[in-house]
């Protein structure tokens, strides 16, 4: 799974993608394809996008999900949490005891 | 050469009329017997009566299907109506029970929206910048 995040993370046209899901939930493949082109990401075939949608689900990153003859995208970004677990942040909120 | 008619696959002539008339607000321009229960059957906008035409064409052919299917489930509109305002036309659909696909979206200059027209089709509403 972590082999599978890092690979759909790796690559900025998947990373355009998240950020075009997290615009709104629930998205088909036609809007995320129109939300592409007015972000000027250009010369990206629906075909493309489709593959990558496929990548980023296999990541768990991407939920599809189908209502009767329509399907969406969502955006799940509960498995970046591994990547913070892994490698913990520091606490930066309280008071930092570097002052000289 | 100028566009004088293009078409759209329906699933029920009949229920597609009632649909493009009464829901959406075209006109009825001809509806003709063609044999069986297929009719030639077009409408217009009531703004240009005179202007392209709109067939509701019989979906019967095999191929219709799998093609409307596919592009149905990708979200992709069959065809292209110009709105004023796409969100107050977004607003009056939806409060008369038409299903979108996508709500309104500013893509620039332009804005859109896509529905289920009842009959098979999805169809993308948008405002032309001026």
């Amino acid at each position: 799974m972590a082999d599978d995040l890092f690979k759909a993370l790796a690559d900025p046209t998947r990373r355009t993608i998240l950020d075009v899901l997290t615009e709104r939930s629930g998205q088909t493949l036609f809007e995320i394809c129109s939300r592409l082109s007015a972000k000027r990401q250009p010369g990206i075939s629906r075909q493309a996008v489709s593959q990558h949608l496929a990548v980023l689900e296999n990541a768990g990153l991407v939920e599809t999900r189908r209502e009767g003859r329509y399907k969406f995208h969502d955006l799940d970004t509960a498995p970046l949490r591994q990547i913070a677990e892994r490698w913990p942040a520091p606490d930066t909120s309280g008071p930092e005891e570097s002052t000289p | 050469m100028k566009i004088h008619l293009t078409s759209v696959f329906v699933n029920d002539q009949a229920k597609a009329l009632a649909f493009y008339t009464e829901i959406l607000g075209f006109v009825k321009k001809h509806d003709v017997p063609l044999g069986g229960e297929d009719r030639w059957l077009t409408v217009v906008s009531p703004d240009a009566p005179g202007g392209t035409e709109l067939l509701l064409e019989p979906a019967g052919h095999p191929a219709v299907k799998p093609y409307r299917d596919a592009l149905v489930q990708d979200g992709i509109p069959l065809a292209q109506f110009t709105v004023d305002d796409v969100k107050a036309e977004y607003e009056r659909l939806s409060g008369l029970g038409v299903r979108f696909t996508q709500e309104p979206l500013e893509a620039g200059p332009v804005t859109t929206a896509v529905f289920d027209d009842t009959c098979g089709n999805l169809i993308q509403i948008a405002t032309q910048p001026q």
